[in-house]
């Protein structure tokens, strides 16, 4: 799994490369390529660890991407990837990426109990509000609804230990007073959810 | 759209069975007096839900408002590039007759504290970003670059001969002969670090006092809770770093401070918790007395009452009373009092406060800039609208974070939302031309 991952991240640094010393004429098209490979042509990343861009909000993309541009999230590989990113190029690349399709939910059976516990926690702390009922976020709010399992379960906890800036500090406001068996929980009901 | 529309016809449906309630009462009403009183009460023992409000809360969760509501109590994000200048509002924005606004600057993404050097440059921090600003004039035109970036929430700054301290998540550090070298600027020298990291409430609020010492804000990292004795309080940290000591606590987070330029005292906006209700608590305008004061939180809110899960046990007479209330959820920021010679006698040493404007209240208040008038005595005697515009139809077009009283005596007011700042005079519009 891990070596795949390095395989796609290494396939994506290529195309970068490529890109950048052929002078292409469209960085933002190569950018937006490498983008791709890692996160999933289809806006649905079958990268462990690496979210689904699907059915993101343009606002949130252009955010997260102005943020690793910036160093305000520090993730190497999205480092690398977007430094020299002009203001302009995020925001053709943000308005691209949220064209892709949502990705569809995790399939199978599931654990009542735990689905049953994620609501009850999603109700006490008003994650809908902001999320939307649906869990499709909006404007400065990401979609959930759908995301991969491991990539929600690591983006809660490193809110939650303070190892991830967020645009504003609602996360880590919402996220004080809930353990880690709970964020397990919120990562497996909302990647359930269509 | 959609969900507006939905909402339009939720009420247009709520509308329309309120028709029909009331057009069946009267019909109730004249059956009454010659109609069995046998026959009405099966009636009235049923269920009416067709006249029952929709519930606004979750089922089983009185203090939870329900997915309705919560579409209103979305934060709202500042715009990550600004906004251009010919989009800002400053048209609609309203000052008290004789006054002037107009665009100082735009173009600088959440654009948050201000602070004047000595040869009058003026420095811009970032909340959400990583970088200070400074804007010059030069041969009349006005000129902004960026004198540090990677910092980590910088929101605070202060001045003192010639550096200039930055305030970052969990450190301060210091630029010196920044004004001299603005095209060079140094790298930040970090001279304190003793603090937390947390998001929640992390970034600080930074100025210089009378003793020539830093004051800084150490913020709750939560909403409501006990927090660790490192926190929820000003902090006065010596010019070196040397050396820094409990101010005073009871401070959920304070973005907004500064002293009375007579009595030296300090005075500072705090803003309440979120989740109690639309109208409690509100946000407070304090005055320290001494140093040590606790000024209420997490047990006592706006003076009079106290914490639903945490004051239980406590009496608000146990802690310093805020001088002023500021409004629930208005999010009183920055503040300076006015010692300027530009406006009219009524407002010197009067207090311009920043209020950046609710989320967690259904209908946005704040946005604006108010004036706290003062007694004599210090306490205050009037807090009235000063700028405003900045709301309208329940969204902001720029959410005001912090003041700065000019050599001119005029007051600019930064915007974090729109990446502006704007420029309040007095008298002077002839020379303006317009």
């Amino acid at each position: 799994m891990a070596l795949r991952a390095l395989i796609r991240l290494a396939a994506a640094a290529l195309v970068l490369l490529a890109a950048r010393s052929a002078g292409a004429a469209e960085p933002v098209e190569a950018r937006l390529a490498a983008c791709l490979a890692c996160h999933g042509a289809s806006g649905t990343s079958v990268t462990p660890l690496v979210p689904s861009l699907g059915g993101q909000p343009e606002f949130y993309l252009t955010v997260q991407l102005l943020m690793f541009r910036d160093k305000l999230r520090v993730v190497p590989p999205m480092n690398e990837m977007l430094q020299g990113a002009a203001d302009a190029d995020l925001q053709v690349m943000a308005a691209s990426l949220a064209k892709l399709p949502p990705p569809p939910p995790v399939d199978g059976a599931v654990d009542q109990a735990r689905i049953e516990r994620a609501r009850a926690l999603i109700a006490q702390n008003r994650c809908n509000f902001c999320h939307s009922g649906n869990y499709a976020g909006g404007e400065n709010v990401p979609r959930l609804a759908g995301q991969r399992e491991d990539y929600l379960a690591k983006a809660l906890a490193d809110y939650k230990k303070n190892a991830r800036r967020g645009y504003d500090a609602s996360m880590a406001d919402v996220l004080y007073p809930i353990d880690d068996e709970q964020l397990s929980d919120l990562a497996y009901f909302l990647s359930r959810q269509h | 759209m959609v969900p507006r529309s939905s909402i339009l016809a939720a009420a247009l449906l709520a509308a329309l069975s309120a028709t029909t309630a009331f057009a069946q009462q009267p019909t109730d009403q004249t059956a009454q007096p010659g109609g069995a009183p046998s026959k009405a009460q099966p009636d009235a023992a049923k269920p009416l839900p067709s006249q029952q409000p929709e519930p606004t809360t979750v089922p089983g969760r009185p203090d939870i408002p329900n997915a309705e509501v919560a579409q209103k109590l979305r934060n709202v994000a500042p715009l990550p590039f600004g906004a251009p200048a010919e989009k800002l509002p400053v048209a609609e924005l309203k000052a008290p007759k004789g006054f002037k606004v107009e665009v100082y600057a735009s173009g600088i993404p959440n654009a948050r504290s201000l602070r004047l050097g000595d040869k009058g440059t003026l420095f811009v921090s970032n909340r959400v970003l990583d970088k200070v600003y400074a804007i010059v004039e030069k041969n009349g035109k006005r000129e902004a670059k960026v004198i540090a970036s990677g910092l980590d929430r910088p929101n605070g700054l202060a001045f003192h001969q010639g550096t200039l301290y930055i305030a970052e998540g969990t450190k301060i550090s210091k630029l010196e002969k920044i004004e001299d070298n603005l095209d060079s600027p140094p790298k930040p020298v970090v001279i304190y670090s003793d603090f937390l990291n947390h998001q929640s409430h992390g970034w600080k609020f930074m100025a210089l006092g009378p003793d020539n010492k830093l004051y800084v804000n150490v913020g709750s990292p939560c909403n409501i809770c006990e927090p660790p004795a490192t926190n929820g309080q000003l902090r006065r940290i010596s010019l070196d770093g040397a050396s820094a000591e409990v101010y005073v606590r009871g401070v959920r987070n304070s973005v907004g401070f500064d002293w009375h330029p007579v009595t030296k005292e300090l005075y500072f906006t705090d803003n309440g918790r979120d989740w109690l209700s639309e109208d409690l608590p509100e946000d407070e305008l304090n005055r320290v007395t001494k140093q040590g004061q606790h000024f209420g939180f997490p047990y006592c809110h706006q003076g009079n009452f106290t914490d639903r899960e945490l004051g239980w046990g406590r009496s608000c007479d146990e802690f310093e009373k805020p001088v002023a209330l500021l409004g629930p959820h208005s999010a009183a920021l920055g503040m300076r009092f006015y010692t300027g010679k530009m406006f009219p006698s009524e407002y010197q040493n009067a207090i311009f406060i920043a209020r950046h404007g609710s989320w967690n209240r259904t209908k946005k208040i704040g946005g604006d800039v108010v004036v706290a008038k003062l007694n004599k005595d210090g306490s205050v005697k009037s807090v009235e609208p000063f700028l405003t515009g900045f709301l309208k139809n329940n969204e902001y077009s720029g959410r005001p974070v912090d003041v700065q009283v000019m050599k001119d005596g005029s007051l600019l007011v930064s915007d974090d939302h729109a990446g502006a700042i704007y420029r309040v005079s007095y008298g002077n519009s002839k020379v303006a031309g317009n």
